[in-house]
């Protein structure tokens, strides 16, 4: 029988790897061959790292040999290319970045390095983790594997694209805003936005502070708790990494759910919404009851599309400050064609920088300023606590809230770049978990003409295993997660 | 809300932006546009609601004071736009 390698999940290649009826470098070149394949038609990767990979390959063989190996020791990965890799180009996919070469690696990288895990790309994205689309790359656009002619969602939408694509086994993204979730559920894959501290963030390009977090794209349940057990946990070089004890997220992996207390908020069913997406959510509340699970269907958040607002005050506000260290003195691009400081600076943010990271610098600038901070930014903040409490109530009553990953299937290039406010609103239903800090996993449920719909289950702070129990419950009970698209 | 491009330019000043007339009228639209959809949050009643800084309840992190290696300086400077020997070369401040 001939092993179809570069669609292995975690758990199936850790079981061949440690049996050795397969070799890392046996599953390194196989992916390395798919990715020379697809990629001129997905271009999910910006840098493909192949030498890299064949070695680190070896080494992990040699791991293997010696029997020290953990689930995800050989096996092929691909990060997002707003986090450190020391020696290898880190782009943002910004103008800003793309000749940067960070002297360290992120602490996730160092964590994956050090289970032995083989690198094989860094993966295009929104610049600066700024847009819903990945359409906002200032090096070329990726397209969905489900149809060419849509996006892969953003602004993960690389690494989110090469796990769909079977370029990589699984993928590291980022989420501030639904940036992980969003494109999981536009391109049929998991993804996981952990609480808030639950991963550590060093040497991930900061965006929005308080907002951002880093998590696993993968292509089941299972693969995510194991990528989860490999990443979370303390960090002393992130001051906002939490000090809380880190599970063994596997455990929680049952297919029971008597018991379980299930909320569906009634705002996240918005006008505009699709009508298939909202027929395939209601579908998978329904199974999720035949699996023992008690669903309330008339659960209400009403500041829930006060959410919108709220998020793009505080994320502006938060990614103006964070872009001010962009001078042009240290690294990254710098306009040299003029003595004076000031004008150096200015054009090197001018050429630098793309629309979409101009206008988010400049709408923060504008909320943060004299005689608008209370209106805005501290309006922002106060709303923030509502929504915040709105949640803590729910969370009283239920064990989860689940709810559509986005309001629509993935929606043509070039459809909504035009019009920032259209584009804003395809993460409606993911900014809300952001703002509050929970942890939320977009799995699979369904398609609409072929094109994917994702389920978002949203769990209490620190609740990944609650969350990943129901998601891996209703994978084991239906069949989305094992349709791959055609290439 | 609808911005003037004298506001817009204000802005970019603030940011040390540079922008072209195009992006100036461009943003004008937009960040109005933008600007007028927040204008729901102050239907919001927030009296005597705390702002959230942030999600997590850590307060005031510390750690020990401890000396540790840092990078070594070639590497940190391996990135610099424009340096002389150890050092970052930048433009005069004080004119």
């Amino acid at each position: 029988m001939k092993i179809n390698h570069n669609r292995l999940t975690i758990h199936e290649a850790y079981k061949l790897l440690r049996s050795k009826q397969l070799s890392s470098v046996e599953l390194t070149k196989a992916i390395i061959e798919r990715i020379h394949q697809v990629e001129p038609k997905v271009h999910a990767l910006i840098t493909v790292t192949d030498e890299l990979a064949l070695k680190q390959a070896q080494k992990a063989d040699e791991l293997i040999a010696s029997g020290d190996i953990n689930p995800l020791t050989g096996i092929p990965a691909v990060i997002k290319d707003n986090m450190c890799t020391k020696g290898i180009l880190t782009t943002c996919s910004s103008k800003m970045l793309e000749n940067f070469v960070p002297p360290y690696n992120a602490t996730v990288v160092e964590k994956l390095t050090d289970c032995g895990a083989v690198v094989v790309g860094k993966s295009n994205m929104d610049e600066f983790a700024m847009g819903s689309s990945t359409e906002n790359s200032a090096l070329f656009i990726t397209q969905n594997p489900w149809d060419l002619a849509r996006v892969p969602g953003g602004s993960s939408g690389g690494s989110t694209a090469a796990v769909a694509a079977g370029e990589t086994i699984y993928a590291l993204g980022s989420d501030t805003g639904g940036s992980i979730r969003q494109p999981a559920g536009f391109c049929s894959v998991t993804g996981l936005k952990p609480t808030y501290g639950r991963v550590s963030r060093y040497g991930l390009v900061a965006f929005a502070s308080s907002l951002d977090q880093i998590g696993p794209l993968t292509q089941d349940v299972t693969d995510c708790a194991l990528v989860l057990n490999a990443i979370a946990g303390y960090d002393p070089r992130d001051s906002t990494s939490a000090p809380h004890p880190t599970p063994d997220y596997t455990q929680c992996l049952t297919t029971r759910l008597n018991g379980l207390r299930i909320g569906v908020p009634k705002e996240y069913f918005v006008e505009g919404m699709q009508t298939e997406v909202e027929t395939a959510i209601r579908t998978a509340v329904s199974k999720l009851e035949e699996l023992g699970a008690k669903a309330d269907w008339e659960v209400s958040l009403p500041n829930t599309p006060n959410a919108l607002a709220v998020y793009y005050i505080i994320a502006p506000s938060e990614a103006m400050a964070n872009l001010a260290r962009y001078d042009g003195v240290k690294y990254g691009f710098s306009y040299q064609g003029t003595d004076s400081m000031w004008e150096a600076m200015k054009k090197t943010r001018q050429y630098g920088f793309g629309a979409e990271v101009k206008r988010r610098i400049m709408l923060g600038t504008y909320a943060l300023s004299a005689g608008y901070y209370d209106a805005y930014y501290l309006k922002a903040q106060k709303v923030r606590t509502l929504i915040r409490q709105e949640f803590d109530r729910a969370f009283e009553k239920f064990d989860v809230l689940v709810t559509p990953t986005s309001p629509t299937v993935p929606f043509k290039i070039g459809e909504k770049v035009d019009d920032p406010l259209q584009m804003y609103l395809s993460d409606i239903c993911t900014l809300p978990v952001n703002i509050a800090g929970l942890p939320a996993i977009s799995i699979p449920a369904g398609f609409a003409d072929g094109l994917p719909i994702g389920l978002q289950i949203i769990g209490k702070p620190f609740s990944e295993e609650t969350i990943l129990k129901i998601a891996y419950a209703y994978e084991q009970a239906t069949e989305w997660h094992k349709r791959k698209p055609d290439l | 809300m609808k911005l003037s491009s004298e506001q817009v330019l204000q802005i970019a000043l603030l940011a040390r932006l540079g922008l072209t007339d195009d992006e100036v009228d461009r943003l004008r639209e937009q960040l109005s546009n933008i600007l007028e959809n927040f204008e729901v949050l102050q239907q919001v009643d927030t009296s005597n609601v705390p702002p959230t800084a942030q999600s997590i309840t850590l307060q005031n992190v510390m750690k020990s004071d401890e000396a540790a290696v840092s990078l070594p300086q070639n590497q940190i400077l391996a990135n610099a736009p424009r340096r002389e020997g150890e050092f970052f070369r930048v433009r005069p401040v004080l004119e």
